[in-house]
């Protein structure tokens, strides 16, 4: 990583030209991305709603607080790349091109759902924008990165695979022996950590006595670095630096995205394991808010253009959920279905 | 004595009795201390036991395997819970090759004495990766032994005679479970394992059921029992070592059997019970063939009426006995 982009406060930065604080990105882009944030958080509000209602069996995990570290990596994505994402992964579907209305159907259990209403929120997947699936095992994604990487390599394709996990999911076994495969055979892989400080009540000043978690990485010889992941930017430069290296055979890369969930790890959470301070304090650091505050201040948008594009994805919300709501239920005579091929 | 309490209230009972009279057990998991378990089983054991013996682990169930094994055979007695029974697939080594395996294969020099609890069954919209039966997996397994309590009494008795045992013991409960009540005694009151128990007796059916498909059938004997049919309720409680006999002695007063379990049928456990009967004593005594009703082959699907139908509901085991007692098939 380079360090220079960190110090986005100091007197020469701020001078710098708009390409280089926005890491080259145009300003369409960057409000497309920030319109993607906007639609996560919007999704997931919905969808604690409708839980609350009762419309939504079984659980969910939602990634409030956790849209910059979603969107800032996989802007870093070409459209055929592959990502792999976790329990907590309706942010990482949005940012790769899932559609809400699909991703609803889903949540509501309906045939028109991405998985057909067998899957659920935790196994949503869209093999089309290249989201091979979350995951509702911890860790579960990243052995088959490996594989998807050793894929790619053998039928030299220009892509790369990104796998997100979380803060937890770095202490499984799986996670030691995914890295150090896609060190030695030279995987493209992005192996990307959204520590969020906790694993359910398990907070990582228990979980682990290491500051960073990318420093794991020196363990398998491969570059580590932590970025802010609240801070779109830091994430997205991080993520480029990664998948530029992996499409260049170079190998993979570990990335530690430092950021929070707002919300309790699931429907049963008494969160007795944080303060609310705590969580205020990284509400303050709101990775939406803190985008569309240096667009604004670069002048490439204004307030009226960010309540326009709140009220654009409202609407799309709104609209996923009465295409979800009206469509059928899955026939039960097709309960068989998908187990083989 | 006895009263009331839920199947969690009486598995965190059974732990704290356990706790008390014995230094050596301690409870260890992710989650089971400060949360209180994803199911609030553990809830309030770290306040009254402290860190040392309630201890949250970081999200690695190989070595918590490990470390339940290793604790165990040098003198200590570890409760394990796995937060999912479908995390148990990423212990196996441990528990299969290790747990299992170490004391036959040191000619009998140590002891290995944990329990490792778990959460099993569909039920509450978890999807395929949170809803597993994984028992019948042990079963298959020489040196580990199986239980699956049914009732909150059961679940006391069992993990108090689950700790006591001296070897690996997977101990079963059921998410569905959790909630229900029932009289329980009070003080430490284990159960042997290994004791199979007629939850019902009747004379027209026998209906082998284990876990949540106990109290299932014995919804399904209640609106049998006013069609004029009687259905014997059996339930092994420890699926290994079985205790064969009470299930043969029913099955030679009925004539019929019908096995019921939530894991599917292939590979299940109703196949080993269905052999065992059928090449028992109780063979000359049938009149019908052994049925069995089990989790269809599939996956655990989100979609709640999909997953309603994978697992047998009471109305399957009223409509499979009736036609089994009426029709003989
Ligand atoms: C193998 C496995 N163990 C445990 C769980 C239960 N579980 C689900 S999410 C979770 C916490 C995961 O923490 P982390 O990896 O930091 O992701 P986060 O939830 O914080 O996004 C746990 C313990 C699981 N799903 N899979
Ligand atoms: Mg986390």
């Amino acid at each position: 990583m380079d360090d220079q982009t960190e110090k986005t406060s100091s007197p020469e930065q701020a001078q710098a030209p708009p390409s280089d604080e926005f890491a080259g990105l145009s300003p369409d882009s960057l409000r497309e991305a920030l319109r993607r944030m906007l639609l996560i958080r919007a999704f997931e509000e919905t969808a604690e709603q409708l839980y609350f209602q009762g419309l939504i069996h079984g659980t969910m995990h939602l990634s409030i607080g956790q849209e910059g570290s979603a969107v800032g990596s996989i802007w870093a994505l070409r459209p055929e790349d592959y990502i792999l994402s976790t329990h907590r992964g309706h942010g990482h579907s949005i940012a790769k091109g899932a559609k809400p209305s699909l991703m609803m159907a889903e949540f509501l259990a309906k045939e028109t759902g991405y998985c057909r209403g067998r899957g659920g929120s935790m196994h949503i997947a869209d093999v089309e924008t290249g989201n091979l699936g979350a995951n509702g095992i911890v860790g579960g994604g990243i052995p088959l990165a490996a594989g998807v990487g050793v894929s790619i390599q053998m039928q030299k394709l220009d892509r790369v695979v990104m796998v997100f996990f979380g803060d937890g999911a770095a202490n499984e076994g799986a996670f030691h022996e995914s890295l150090n495969l896609a060190s030695i055979w030279d995987l493209p892989v992005v192996y990307l950590c959204e520590n969020n400080q906790y694993a359910m009540s398990m907070s990582v000043r228990r979980s682990m006595n290491i500051e960073d978690i990318s420093q794991r990485a020196c363990a398998y010889g491969i570059p580590g670095v932590s970025v802010d992941g609240n801070d779109f930017l830091a994430v997205y430069r991080a993520a480029k630096e990664a998948v530029d290296r992996a499409r260049r055979g170079e190998g993979p890369t570990l990335i530690e995205a430092k950021t929070y969930r707002w919300k309790g790890h699931s429907r049963s959470d008494k969160q007795r394991y944080r303060t609310k301070e705590e969580v205020q304090e990284w509400q303050a650091r709101d990775p939406i808010r803190r985008l569309a505050e240096r667009m604004m201040a670069q002048g490439w948008l204004d307030e009226a253009a960010f309540q326009a594009l709140q009220a654009d994805v409202d609407r799309e919300i709104q609209e996923a959920v009465r295409f979800a709501q009206e469509s059928p239920e899955p026939d039960p005579a097709t309960i068989l279905e998908g187990v083989y091929a | 004595m006895s009263r009331e309490l839920t199947y969690a209230q009486a598995i965190r009972e059974a732990i704290a009795l356990a706790m008390e009279r014995d230094e050596r057990v301690f409870l260890f998991g992710e989650d089971v201390g400060i949360y209180g378990g994803a199911f609030g089983v553990t809830d309030g054991l770290l306040d009254r036991f402290g860190p040392e013996r309630v201890r949250d682990t970081p999200i690695s169930e190989a070595v918590l395997a490990g470390v339940a094994t290793g604790a165990a055979m040098t003198g200590m007695r570890p409760i394990l819970e796995i937060q999912f029974m479908d995390f148990i697939t990423l212990s196996m080594e441990q528990l299969v090759l290790q747990a299992a395996k170490l004391r036959f294969m040191l000619g009998g020099k140590v002891n290995i004495p944990f329990v490792l609890r778990t959460p099993a069954g569909a039920g509450t919209g978890a999807a395929a990766q949170h809803s597993e039966s994984l028992e019948n997996w042990f079963v298959h397994v020489p040196g580990i032994k199986v239980v699956m309590p049914s009732t909150p009494a059961d679940a006391k008795g069992l993990l108090l005679g689950a700790i006591e045992d001296p070897n690996p013991v997977i101990f079963v409960e059921h998410k569905l479970l959790y909630r229900t009540k029932g009289p329980v005694p009070e003080g430490y009151t284990p159960i042997p394992l290994s004791q199979t128990e007629v939850k019902r007796e009747g004379g027209d059916l026998t209906v082998v059921a284990t876990s949540l498909m106990v109290a299932r059938a014995l919804e399904a004997a209640e609106t049998l029992a006013q069609e004029g049919i009687q259905l014997e309720v059996v339930d092994p409680r420890t699926l290994k070592p079985l205790d064969e006999q009470p299930i043969i002695d029913s099955v030679k007063k009925t004539g019929r059997v019908l096995i019921v379990h939530e894991a599917c049928k292939t590979g299940g456990y109703g196949g080993e019970l269905a052999a065992i009967i059928a090449g028992s004593e109780a063979f000359d005594y049938l009149d019908a063939p052994i049925r069995r009703l089990a989790g269809l082959d599939m996956p655990v699907p989100y979609n709640r009426e999909l997953e309603r139908r994978m697992v047998p509901q009471v109305e399957d085991i009223v409509d499979a006995a009736r036609k089994l007692v009426r029709e003989g098939i």
